[in-house]
């Protein structure tokens, strides 16, 4: 099986995340060669070869120019999938790529069993399996397929043309993330606000506790949306990753973007009255409670020792 | 100008779920529906837009079984003005590429000069039918949009990307955007608009023939790998519990 892994690259750097890429291929024991658009500098480490368009020309965010640059690889290469992340990059290439190519796309995979691949469902309470004839397109969940160790090598650079087209999609920059009140990636102790709280005054629950435990306050994104706690206090994929000592997680169900923002963190205690959600998936200690009760009286008992 | 927005029926995400009897899809006993919540930001910046611009009619499509009527319904009672309903029973069948076909089917010759479609649906979550819908269409596509502006002709939208970070990007119309949570506050429908609402025409259509281009194998329920302790009992005996706990497991409660 031959795969082409699509890399991305963003404010001129090739990401950490393309490594995922790489090991999907290993994991399904495939050969690859690689596509990205970028500068010539900090290739991923990797053997094979690298199809190099110059971001220069072909700009960071061009999906149409990218779709048409990745397809003519695919004619050479004629790989059996394109592999990309499931990210704001992946998920907005891969269907164009699904149209132009006319093959199937398999989006957010998680894992592989035998020909079939595993997608969540419904916010990761069902598992959907799923299967091509061989060929298609792919975006793999961030975090489900980590490199076992640092990759060695040097690719070998292939240099593709890019041809001055007109494009519809006028990429003007980036915007910076707001200023970051706090930096919860530094932070020992977390404690997160979900919508199980309820309603916004709730959230005092939620930051006793915090407060109690010497912590900081972190929110998942709905109660972020919904103006209870400001955008930067935010654990996800849209918000902060965060790898704390503790992290506890008060009425949050986990939907996939939050808990890639947190699994990795040593002790995961969750507070849910539901104890199905799949934050039981990722959390050491389930507490079914609801969280209003069982906040405030953890930190009573914390702040009276 | 014309606005479409493409809409789905999802089931509340809160609820149990069970499988069906074939093991395909989730059954729908016992689950109460919902719009799907990244179409409800689609339908508020429709409905936005023709607000700004006073000259705008606003398309909801939906496929769907009978009960999507709900969603469309809710849709025009936000303010969009007519409806196309593809009913499909085996609407859980078709795959993104097969949806975005039958959408296209029923929308390609209204000339639409901008398609709101939320990012992704709750339930399935791929990410795809606004984008494949743009290539049929030959539009161009921007996904994940966080802000809207519409300024005579011109469009200036930012896409939300990882840790807060957005892009920037101008587009014309025609364009298909495909909205993420957070672009805008979506309104609740009024009793009167709700009434007005029941006036509006809601065309029903027939799914047309495609063939999918993935496999549906099945579904199942997600293997649990790292099953937490679950601790149940009223709260004194569980804040007890976790003190324990803390002490034993964690360096934090000094």
């Amino acid at each position: 099986m031959k795969l082409l892994l699509i890399a991305e690259y963003k404010n001129k750097k090739f990401l950490e995340s393309n490594y995922e890429l790489i090991a999907f291929a290993d994991k399904l024991n495939a050969d690859y060669v690689m596509f990205g658009v970028g500068g010539g500098s900090d290739l991923p480490k990797c053997d094979g070869k690298f199809y190099l368009a110059d971001s220069e020309k072909a700009g960071e965010y061009n999906p149409s120019l990218h779709k048409k640059l990745i397809a003519e690889v695919m004619e050479k290469e004629k790989a059996d999938f394109i592999v990309l992340s499931h990210t704001s990059y992946g998920w907005d290439l891969a269907p164009r790529l699904s149209a132009e190519l006319t093959l199937p796309q398999v989006s957010e995979v998680v894992d592989v069993s035998g020909n079939n691949f595993i997608l969540p469902a419904c916010n990761g309470k069902l598992w959907r399996k799923v299967s091509t004839d061989g060929k298609g397109i792919i975006t793999i969940q961030g975090g489900a397929f980590n490199p076992e160790s640092d990759y060695e090598g040097t690719p070998e650079v292939i240099n593709i043309e890019v041809p001055s087209v007109e494009t519809k999609v006028r990429f003007e920059g980036y915007e910076k993330a707001e200023a970051v009140g706090v930096d919860l990636t530094k932070a020992e102790i977390i404690v997160s606000a979900g919508r199980g709280v309820g309603k916004k005054e709730n959230v005092e629950n939620v930051r006793k506790l915090a407060e109690a435990l010497g912590g900081e306050l972190g929110a998942s994104r709905p109660v972020v949306d919904s103006e209870w706690v400001e955008h930067s206090h935010q654990v996800g994929t849209t918000g902060q990753t965060v790898a704390p000592k503790l992290y506890v997680a008060c009425g949050i169900s986990g939907a996939i973007q939050h808990l890639a923002g947190m699994k990795k963190s040593d002790f995961i205690l969750a507070v849910n009255t539901d104890k199905d959600a799949p934050i039981a998936e990722v959390a050491d200690v389930l507490v079914v409670s609801d969280v209003n009760q069982f906040a405030p009286a953890l930190a009573d008992k914390i702040s009276s020792k | 100008m014309k606005i479409l927005v493409c809409v789905k029926q999802v089931p509340d995400m809160e609820s149990k779920f069970k499988l069906d009897k074939e093991n395909k899809w989730f059954s729908e006993e016992d689950l109460a529906f919902r719009m799907n919540e990244y179409d409800e930001y689609a339908v508020e910046q429709a409905v936005q837009l023709k607000e700004q611009t006073g000259d705008a009619e606003v398309v909801v499509v939906s496929l769907g079984p009978d009960r999507a009527k709900e969603a469309v319904k809710k849709a025009l009672a936000m303010g969009c003005d007519r409806a196309i309903h593809i009913k499909d029973d085996d609407y859980y069948k078709k795959d993104s590429y097969s949806v975005a076909k039958n959408i296209y089917e029923y929308v390609k010759d209204e000339n639409f000069d901008i398609v709101f479609t939320g990012l992704q649906s709750q339930d399935r979550g791929s990410a795809q039918v606004g984008v494949i819908l743009a290539e049929f269409l030959d539009y161009p596509c921007v996904t994940t949009i966080i802000e809207f502006e519409y300024n005579n002709g011109e469009i200036q939208v930012k896409r939300e990307l990882e840790g807060g970070e957005k892009a920037i990007v101008k587009v014309k119309a025609p364009v298909i955007l495909t909205c993420q949570l957070g672009l805008n506050t979506p309104r609740y429908p009024t009793l009167p608009n709700i009434m007005k609402a029941k006036k509006k025409e809601i065309k029903a259509a027939e799914p047309v023939d495609t063939e999918n281009l993935l496999t549906f194998t099945d579904i199942d329920y997600p293997e649990k790998k790292g099953a937490a302790e679950i601790l149940e009992g009223d709260v004194k005996e569980l804040v007890d519990k976790t003190m324990e706990i803390l002490k034993q497991k964690t360096s934090v409660l000094k």
